[in-house]
């Protein structure tokens, strides 16, 4: 399929769709760069890795905007920043930042923005980059597109061409902020690649004062619970994954996949239907209403290979599938597909990756 | 106490189809429902509104029809509903939408104080997860995203007690009311309507506001006017170039085809091979 439904804007309902002479003066690419307990969220590196991509193209500089307390590493996470492409941060420093909050890291997203004059600026899909985006778009007045799979330069007016899924992935749509500034937008961790770091690189920073006191902000922070480690699935960032399908049938059979995912030093990763049923965690669903994943190999079992979950795992170098259907959707853009039963095939593949790889570990010994 | 419910008309998304050839989406025969994520903000206002009383007010912006979205709230036991209707309001993005959705509110507020408002996390459709944020920023509202439980309300205090959902783990932030709540899916089951609610909500006269009712100050902020972004291409996803290289269990026993994938992926991707091995337990 092609671009089918090509549509150019045109200044429909008496909408202006020209950049007014005041908003030229915005210039740069900004990346606000989250962190938590003292480690920033690796979807702010990704998002570097575009934002560079982005500010080449315009000819212009990228920047991080790291906010935090006093007693943050914030230049540490400032150093990170410069290795993964940012030539400055904009750094604000204030004990009331300590923990996210939105009413002061609002104050002092829109408060450097409205200083400084970014063109675009670029957050994390998370609970903390959703929230802070849709409040600073709202206090500045301009357009915020959510949950990119791309961002490009239009190349004839310079804007942002920020494209979504939409309908689950079965459309995707190209989004543009033409009259208003700053163009912003948020992208889902492991959407895009890890940019490769190089700590040779250094930067300026720009050190900025918030101007608000404890007693000025209404919503306090009472405890922060952190979720227990052995719970914790890190589906996103897992190298490998083993996900199965309703066509497993059984939650029995669906051992199979841990079977195999313990061979693999692997996590185990789902369809919705299955965690529907209950045979795994919610946090194990791959998908448009699940995790996005990035793995290195993709193994899925008894998986059709709906729109809504190859938009979550689309993204894998390697994706094996084994499905009885020889016309399923999943071989569309498996790399290798296997036609059988899972349940024939998953305890035969299981042994011979155990088998290659107590082989190969003798011959490095 | 008085709570604002925000729902959003969808169509059912499970049924929506895309057509092959021109890319647009068939909505004919589509059914609309209430976005799925509102029914958990509406089930956690019904039960303050069981532990405190008051009256639960619904709003949604949508066209005529959305009308029987906002009576199937009042069959859960909602006690009033406004829809915000006119014509000049559509081809709203969410800066439009939060502003149309915040002055209604405002008016709504007139006939009596809110306390609290509530939104999904977000919709299906659109499935942006902006508007809430963006009505709290408009009604100066103190913002509570992805909660996932109420831990406490002193309505003499006007203080809420709320668990978030943030990266890692689950933040416990304390406000004052009035305040904005996105509740988190999930998070309780929607009651079943009994049959005496679902005859009372067939003949509710909702209340439809154009943008006067709705108290807009300002035209140039509604519908696609007042939206920053604008939509300039809507495609099909490329199909990848080449499909899978296929084996099957017919022609080779399970033991040849392992082999022969196991072999593949590790030529073609070496460092694939080196990190199993580095941290496989065999
Ligand atoms: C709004 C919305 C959001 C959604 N979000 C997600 C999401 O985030 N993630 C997600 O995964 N889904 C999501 N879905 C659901 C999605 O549309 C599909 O229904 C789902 O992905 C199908 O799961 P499945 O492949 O496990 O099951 P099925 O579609 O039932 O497929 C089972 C497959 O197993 C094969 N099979 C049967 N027996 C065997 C056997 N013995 N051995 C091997 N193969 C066998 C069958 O040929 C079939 O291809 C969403 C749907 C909607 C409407
Ligand atoms: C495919 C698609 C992609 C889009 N992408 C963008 C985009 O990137 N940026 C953008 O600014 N706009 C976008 N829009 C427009 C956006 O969907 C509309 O502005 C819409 O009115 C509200 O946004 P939402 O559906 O994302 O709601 P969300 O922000 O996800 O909704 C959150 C909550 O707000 C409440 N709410 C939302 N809409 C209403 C309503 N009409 N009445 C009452 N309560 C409501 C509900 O409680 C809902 O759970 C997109 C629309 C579509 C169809």
């Amino acid at each position: 399929m092609s671009d089918a439904e090509v549509k150019k804007p045109a200044a429909r309902g008496g909408r202006n769709l020209e950049l007014p002479e005041h908003l030229k003066a915005y210039k740069g690419v900004w990346v606000f760069i989250e962190h938590d307990r003292g480690e920033a969220h690796s979807v702010s590196w990704e998002l570097l890795g575009e934002g560079r991509k982005l500010a080449d193209t315009l000819g212009v500089s990228l920047s991080g905007v790291i906010m935090g307390g006093p007693d943050e590493p914030l230049d540490a996470i400032a150093k990170e920043a410069y290795s993964f492409g940012a030539e400055a941060c904009y750094i604000v420093r204030d004990p009331v930042l300590k923990g996210y909050r939105n009413e002061p890291f609002t104050k002092g997203m829109t408060d450097l923005v409205n200083k400084y004059q970014p063109e675009i600026v670029l957050l994390g899909a998370t609970t903390m980059g959703r929230d802070l985006a849709g409040s600073v778009a709202t206090t500045l007045a301009t357009g915020l597109t959510a949950d990119c799979t791309e961002l490009r330069i239009d190349p004839a007016t310079r804007a942002l061409a920020a494209t979504r899924p939409t309908f689950g992935g079965s459309l995707l749509c190209t989004i543009m902020t033409l009259a208003y500034r700053p163009q912003m937008a948020t992208v889902r961790p492991r959407v895009m690649r890890m940019p490769d770091s190089d700590t040779s690189r250094s930067g300026t920073v720009i050190e900025d004062s918030l101007g608000m006191i404890e007693t000025d902000i209404v919503t306090k922070l009472l405890d922060f619970i952190a979720d227990e480690n052995s719970n914790k699935v890190n589906l996103a960032y897992a190298d490998i994954i083993v996900s199965g399908g309703k066509g497993l049938k059984t939650p029995d059979n669906f051992k199979l996949i841990w079977d195999l995912a313990k061979v693999l030093g692997a996590e185990v990763g789902a369809t919705r239907p299955v965690v529907q049923s209950g045979w795994v965690d919610a946090e194990r669903q791959v998908g448009q209403t699940g995790k996005t994943v990035r793995p290195k190999l993709y193994i899925a079992a008894g998986i059709s290979g709906a729109i809504q979950h190859r938009v979550g795992m689309e993204g894998a170098d390697v994706i094996v599938a084994i499905n009885t259907d020889a016309n399923a959707p999943i071989f569309d853009f498996a790399h290798h597909g296997i036609v059988g039963n899972a349940m024939q095939v998953l305890p035969v593949l299981t042994d011979t990756f155990r088998e290659h790889i107590a082989l190969r570990s003798r011959k490095a010994a | 106490m008085h709570i604002v419910v925000c729902i959003k008309q969808v169509p059912d998304s499970a049924q929506i189809r895309v057509h092959p050839v021109t890319n647009t989406i068939m909505r004919q025969g589509v059914p609309a429902i209430v976005n799925p994520y509102d029914l958990f903000a509406l089930e956690e206002a019904l039960r303050l509104k069981d532990k405190f009383g008051g009256k639960v007010t619904m709003l949604c912006m949508g066209p005529p029809q959305a009308e029987d979205a906002l009576k199937k709230c009042i069959s859960f036991g909602a006690d009033d509903a406004v829809l915000v209707t006119d014509r000049s309001f559509a081809g709203a993005d969410t800066l439009a939408t939060s502003y149309a959705l915040a002055a209604a509110i405002r008016q709504i507020g007139k006939e009596q104080k809110v306390d609290i408002v509530f939104t999904g996390k977000q919709t299906i459709d659109g499935d942006t997860a902006q508007v809430g944020p963006g009505i709290a920023k408009r009604l100066g509202l103190q913002l509570l995203t992805y909660v996932s439980r109420i831990a406490d309300l002193d309505l003499e205090k006007d203080t809420i007690t709320v668990e978030r959902r943030a990266e890692g783990g689950v933040q416990v932030l304390q406000t004052a009311v009035p305040c904005l709540i996105t509740m988190l899916e999930g998070t309780n089951e929607m009651r079943f309507a009994p049959l005496e609610n679902m005859i009372h909500a067939a003949r509710y006269p909702v209340r439809k506001w154009n943008k006067e009712a709705a108290g807009i100050e300002d035209v140039t902020k509604i519908g696609l006017k007042g939206s920053p972004t604008v939509v300039s291409k809507v495609f099909g996803p490329t199909p990848r170039a080449e499909k899978a290289l296929m084996q099957s269990v017919e022609d080779a026993t399970p033991r040849d085809v392992s082999l022969n994938v196991i072999q593949k992926i590790f030529t073609q991707h070496p460092t694939l091979e080196r990190d199993i091995l580095a941290k496989a337990s065999v």
